[in-house]
């Protein structure tokens, strides 16, 4: 315990004299959570429209002005003709042609219906899906405008229909921070807990310390230990950090108790330091780890299920987001911040996670005995 | 027991077999012997380092440290042994106290309680005890690694190459160290290229490519190079060593700093005198020609040569 105890001080003194390490630590979530939420938007606008009305008429120009007032769209430009706005489309300063054929008010008027074309640029496929399907929306309420204007209240016969009206539970307002900073969150504990454990080992190693340290008499779990427990402290300050970020930022409370969150970053950081710990037993030098460390934060970063809902990926990458330990840490977290999920709500997740953490570190350790 | 090594046929290979780094070698290192491992970089001399310190587990053969096995008593060597690398290999981002009072720590005791086995070399280093080990010089960062590898009274000190790229002043220092502490009992076995160092130790032992070619004082081991050893030096040094080289009674020649040793294969006046006619009839002048002491190092180029020559036997 006493060796433990100095080994715990050196690595703290070295932490404090890091100052990268220091700055990572504080900077990162600070402009992370800040900037990154508010800058990558799902909320799609300004999408450009060039409008080809050929028409000219009074609906033509009720439709233009409906489209345009929505507030998703910007006007690029009225053109003469298609040629024209498709260039704008070439020179990328519009996304979506609409095209109002000539004859549109007379034919709504004689023949009962129209059609309008839209054209839209589908190099950016989540602008074109967001733009086309707002605009789809649109032009369904503008027809439903007319029909209530044409019709004759006293011939219209009683229509059965149905109409959908859906609540949003949990996030009423659909709020994108909501969504988004706890996931962020999890990602910043990740990189903590995983990337500066390893580099932090591969140093010694790379630097030889770690040789000096293998012909004294400290045992090996000790010295591992005296690794982890500073890291998993930072990792529990920088989440804390991110919390109070949350609240004061975004003004996000977890509905959920607050102990349970941390109670599942204990374990989780114990896995992803486990994670790290291998890493470095793989790894001669730093470079080497955060190549590694590099790949693996990727797929954590696109499979985790923080940008693209785990359900909607196929079979085989449902899989592989059940063996990643950041999967069950962003369902967690909105679990109990967003819906106040209880722990016997959590309890399958919070023992996968010390599975992995058991397995991990195991692993580790087998290997780091093997190598040296 | 008086030895406080002993190596029974240790053999250590790399990469699975493939590569040789220390071939069958057996010796012993008396209790308070300055011992040195002499060779070449590649020799085996960190190998037979690690292999001590129980950083390395030997393929066949046994060997002990202080009577522990260096497999199974691992534990008990590690308390008993202080090691040095060949890198610098303390904490740079600690300061010079720091890093002393982490590794007595280690070992469970406190700089107060051996300071006496240090004062010497640390107070050199105490106005400097506030710095990061970093940003010390190269003398300094050696004899604060030798601190830390003393702090717990070791009986026995491994030092791997500890003046490779340190002046020769601090390595003159360095080595009255070593002789100071020898005299306090301690066993210690260090490893150097430089062949002047030699001298210095009680015994050495003379490696390449794994094996010991030669074990024994440094005297004997002088004693032992069989034939006459003769300096020459011209005013034209690289015209000398062809001609040299073309004379038929040569054994071995080779430059020697500013001169070139070599040897002959029949020794006496006789084939002295024929063999400068022959350099003069060449045109070397200036010639200074004399009989010299070999010295460590032309008794290891001796060995290097007559090993490269078996091996060309073998292959006929």
């Amino acid at each position: 315990m006493r060796t433990l105890k100095f080994l715990l001080q050196k690595e703290f003194r070295q932490i404090f004299r890091n100052k990268n390490i220091l700055r990572m630590m504080f900077m990162t979530p600070i402009i992370q959570l800040i900037i990154l939420p508010q800058a990558a938007n799902y909320t799609i606008r300004n999408i450009n429209i060039a409008v080809v009305d050929l028409d000219r008429s009074t609906y033509s120009q009720k439709f233009v002005n409906k489209v345009l007032s929505s507030g998703y769209f910007k006007l690029a430009a009225f053109s003469q003709s298609y040629d024209k706005a498709y260039q704008l489309i070439e020179s990328d300063k519009a996304d979506i042609i609409i095209e109002i054929p000539q004859g549109f008010e007379s034919k709504l008027n004689t023949e009962q219906s129209q059609t309008v074309s839209l054209s839209v640029d589908a190099i950016n496929g989540v602008k074109a899906a967001v733009g086309s399907g707002y605009l789809t929306n649109i032009i369904q309420d503008f027809n439903g405008q007319i029909r209530l204007d044409w019709m004759q209240p006293s011939k219209m016969s009683p229509m059965p229909t149905i109409d959908v009206e859906s609540s949003n539970w949990y996030n009423p307002n659909l709020s994108y921070y909501l969504f988004m900073v706890p996931g962020i969150l999890v990602l910043l504990v990740t990189l903590i807990g995983g990337n500066m454990t390893s580099q932090n080992i591969v140093i010694e190693k790379e630097k030889g310390t770690i040789e000096q340290i293998n012909v004294t008499p400290v045992k090996k779990y000790l010295f591992i230990l005296g690794k982890l427990i500073p890291f998993w402290v930072l990792g529990v300050i920088v989440f804390t950090l991110g919390l109070v970020i949350a609240w004061a930022v975004y003004g996000i409370i977890p509905l959920g108790s607050i102990a349970l969150l941390y109670l599942f970053v204990s374990v989780y950081l114990i896995a992803i330091m486990g994670f790290g710990l291998l890493i470095s037993t793989y790894s001669e030098t730093p470079m080497q780890a955060n190549s590694l460390t590099f790949f693996f934060m990727q797929i954590f970063n696109m499979m985790g299920g923080l940008y693209t809902p785990i359900d909607s990926m196929p079979g085989w990458a449902k899989v592989i987001t059940e063996v990643i330990p950041i999967s069950y840490f962003i369902q967690v977290m909105r679990m109990i911040v967003i819906k106040g999920s209880h722990f016997h709500d959590i309890l399958p997740h919070i023992l996968i996670v010390l599975l992995m953490g058991i397995v991990l570190n195991t692993w580790a350790v087998l290997n780091y005995r093997k190598t040296t | 027991m008086s030895a406080a090594i002993t190596l029974d046929h240790i053999t250590k290979t790399y990469n699975k077999g493939a590569t040789m780094a220390v071939d069958d070698i057996s010796f012993a290192v008396e209790k308070g012997e300055l011992f040195g491992l002499i060779g070449p970089d590649g020799a085996g001399k960190t190998t037979i380092f690690r292999l001590l310190t129980t950083l390395l587990l030997p393929d066949k053969g046994t060997g002990t440290v202080v009577g522990n096995d260096i497999v199974k008593d691992y534990h008990k060597i590690r308390g008993i042994v202080g090691y040095m690398p060949g890198r610098f290999s303390l904490y740079q981002d600690l300061t010079v106290e720091e890093n002393l009072k982490f590794f007595a720590t280690v070992f469970g005791t406190t700089i107060e309680e051996n300071y006496d086995q240090i004062k010497d070399i640390y107070g050199m280093l105490e106005p400097f005890k506030n710095r990061r080990a970093g940003k010390l010089s190269g003398g300094m960062k050696q004899k604060l690694a030798l601190c830390c590898a003393l702090i717990h009274k070791p009986e026995v000190l491994f030092l791997d190459e500890p003046t490779t790229g340190v002046d020769v002043v601090s390595r003159k220092e360095f080595w009255e160290m070593l002789k100071r502490l020898k005299a306090q009992g301690i066993t210690i076995m260090v490893s150097t290229s430089y062949m002047d160092e030699a001298t210095l130790c009680d015994r050495i032992a003379l490696m390449i490519e794994g094996k010991i070619l030669s074990m024994d004082t440094p005297a004997n081991v002088i004693k032992a190079y069989p034939e006459k050893l003769y300096a020459i030096k011209s005013s034209n040094m690289h015209g000398l060593l062809k001609d040299v080289r073309a004379n038929e009674d040569i054994l071995t020649c080779y430059a020697a700093g500013e001169y070139i040793h070599l040897s002959l294969k029949h020794e006496g006046k006789e084939s002295e005198a024929q063999l400068l006619n022959f350099l003069q009839e060449r045109g070397d002048t200036d010639l200074i020609f004399k009989e010299t002491i070999p010295t460590v190092e032309d008794c290891f180029i001796r060995l290097l040569g007559n090993k490269d020559g078996n091996k060309e036997g073998n292959r006929n």
